[in-house]
């Protein structure tokens, strides 16, 4: 078990290395940054006193390298626009992000599971078709469109929802509706597909064959092994949301780590976006390794690929 | 009496139906396949014929004329769809912008799937190092936030039509990898790519003739997917100020602009949305139901 996660995890440590580099060479992509920080209207001594201030005038790689052995120690420089430190502009709204991020991956699994596995029981029943055609519009819906028809119909026309911000738990249900139905159709087919499967094994054979009861043989032998992948792709979704709740977040003026990346971008402040692209990986890399390592640790036949 | 064809299981095999007409048939029984193609035909026409179909110029704005309620709500055939906030006809702008969803999912969609397919080929096919380094470059992809990287590129470049379609392409080519790599160790495995090595096949003739044929309805698959997922991709861009920009009309740009009003007229919002969501759920269908009819035992 060990030898595996030191693998996975110097992968992981790989992954996160590269796509530091690509996170900060991003922003040289418009060629001159100083030039982009400076404005439409800046003169060019303007642009080069910038360029000497943020220190732009250095090779890329001294940069990268500067930029880098500091994040490592959790300081990301100061924001262009805030003027505060990075680290602690992201950690004030990490919290809204975060929060929201667990109550989505909550409710698409509370959803999504007993829809696949009610489904697999009942293949082609009803609840099946309704399972099926839940997850197919899921795919396509949306989801800032979904949010905003949301907001119209319980925040304006029924009242029953505040339509945005953050200051209550209230203010959570919608966004979490819309980022939790986002990952919903992904795990509600695998659990659906694992069940089915572990429901024609022989061991469920066996269980029904000495006696046991229905609800005992679904739930103590079936979905305990057919929710272990589930397991694991909710961990993916997890770190796939967090990267998805900018639209979300921004639907919802929810301000979270999400809407301060929409907000830097669209005001060039390039620290910002170089720390929460950063960030947002790091969570999904995280999210990456300890679902394999829970994989590993729950089925032993994964620790050798 | 002797030869009775549902008994001998080689007459059979020569009278029986042909793969074509197997196909052929599993595509007509297919509801979701149909519907999906159909709807996908009429908007690609509706597309290439924008200029024909649209009763009015997009762009020609009409501040007398704004917000006009459509026909549904009261309005008259002078603009079906009513008008926006500039006065400019809806129904008009939503033809002219199915050519844009369509463009930048289908060229999207083509450029990330040539990176995506390259490189899942190579890795499947050679194995080994080749394996190794482009399964950590799809790691490191799939890392990296798409909304985010997406939204900050197009926000130092431009939102101009080109970037958005360059972005997109350069960042979908996950699933073409993944995919086309399983698939090609897949049939890498078989018989006749051994014997075409046997004979003598350069390594580009073996890939081409023998291992591309065998995953190329995977390959559909997979483009009819990632189109709808860069035509979302899209509409969550121009929604959010970042991707299309005005005047040029983009469905997601749509209801961005609508937003603002949609608490007094909310089909702004409501009919691009619909039209985004029946494309996406069409292409959708298509995929899941080409996926059905050319290899039904791999259905889940």
């Amino acid at each position: 078990m060990l030898p595996f996660i030191l693998k996975r995890l110097g992968l992981a440590a790989l992954v996160a290395f590269t796509v530091s580099f690509i996170s900060f060479s991003l922003l040289f992509l418009s060629g001159d940054p100083a030039a982009a920080l400076a404005g439409e209207t800046a003169s060019g001594e303007d642009i080069e006193a910038i360029r000497r201030l943020y220190g732009f005038d250095r090779p890329m790689l001294v940069q990268y390298g500067e930029w880098l052995f500091q994040a490592l120690r959790g300081d990301f420089g100061e924001s262009y626009y805030f003027k505060l430190p990075v680290a602690s502009l992201i950690a004030d709204r990490l919290s809204v992000t975060m929060t929201l991020g667990v109550c989505g991956i909550t409710f698409a699994l509370l959803t999504a599971v007993p829809l696949g596995v009610v489904a697999a029981i009942r293949p082609n029943s009803i609840i099946d078709r309704i399972a099926l055609f839940l997850s197919v519009a899921g795919q396509a819906m949306p989801s800032f469109w979904f949010g905003l028809i949301l907001i119209v119909l319980f925040g304006i026309k029924l009242r029953w929802l505040p339509p945005s911000g953050a200051s209550t738990w209230q203010h959570f249900i919608m966004p979490t509706i819309v980022l939790g139905y986002y990952a919903m159709p992904a795990i509600m087919r695998l659990t659906r597909a694992g069940m089915l499967e572990v429901l024609n094994s022989d061991y469920i054979r066996t269980a029904r064959a000495k006696g046991a009861g229905e609800g005992r043989v679904l739930f103590k032998h079936a979905l305990r092994n057919a929710i272990i992948p589930v397991v694991s792709l909710a961990a993916v979704q997890m770190g796939f949301m967090l990267g998805g709740s900018i639209v979300v977040e921004s639907v919802f003026a929810l301000h979270g780590a999400g809407y301060l990346a929409w907000e830097s971008i669209a005001r060039n402040d390039l620290p910002t976006v170089q720390a929460l692209i950063l960030i947002f990986s790091m969570f999904y890399i995280i999210f990456t390794f300890l679902a394999d390592v829970l994989n590993a640790w729950l089925d032993p036949r994964m620790r050798s690929s | 009496m002797a030869l009775q064809p549902t008994i001998d299981p080689l007459l059979e095999e020569i009278s029986g139906p042909t793969p074509r007409q197997i196909l052929r048939k599993r595509v007509r029984g297919h509801m979701g396949l149909l519907f999906g193609l159909g709807v996908v035909l009429l908007l690609v026409v509706v597309a290439i014929l924008a200029p024909v179909l649209a009763p009015h110029d997009p762009y020609l704005q009409d501040l007398g004329n704004r917000m006009v309620k459509p026909i549904f709500m009261g309005g008259t055939w002078e603009h079906p769809l009513g008008t926006d906030h500039l006065g400019r006809d809806y129904l008009s702008r939503l033809i002219y912008g199915a050519r844009v969803s369509l463009l930048i999912g289908g060229v999207a969609a083509l450029i990330s799937g040539v990176i995506g397919t390259a490189m899942g080929v190579a890795a499947g096919f050679f194995g080994g190092k080749v394996d190794a380094v482009v399964t950590f470059l799809i790691n490191v992809r799939l890392a990296m936030p798409v909304v985010l990287v997406a939204l900050a590129v197009v926000a130092i470049m431009g939102g101009s039509l080109q970037v958005v379609i360059g972005v997109l392409g350069l960042l979908l080519w996950d699933r073409f990898a993944v995919v086309m790599r399983a698939s090609t160790l897949q049939v890498r495995q078989r018989e006749y790519v051994s014997a075409a090595q046997a004979i003598g096949a350069s390594t580009p003739r073996v890939i081409l003739s023998e291992i591309m044929p065998n995953i190329v309805n995977n390959l559909i698959v997979i483009v009819t997917l990632e189109m709808a997922h860069a035509i979302l991709l899209e509409a969550a861009l121009s929604f959010l100020g970042l991707g299309v920009q005005p005047p040029t009309p983009s469905w997601g740009l749509m209801v961005s602009e609508g937003k603002n009003m949609m608490l007094f007229e909310p089909w702004l919002v409501l009919i691009p949305g619909v039209v985004l969501f029946v494309l996406v759920l069409a292409i959708n269908l298509m995929g899941d139901g080409l996926r059905d009819v050319t290899a039904p035992e791999s259905r889940s």
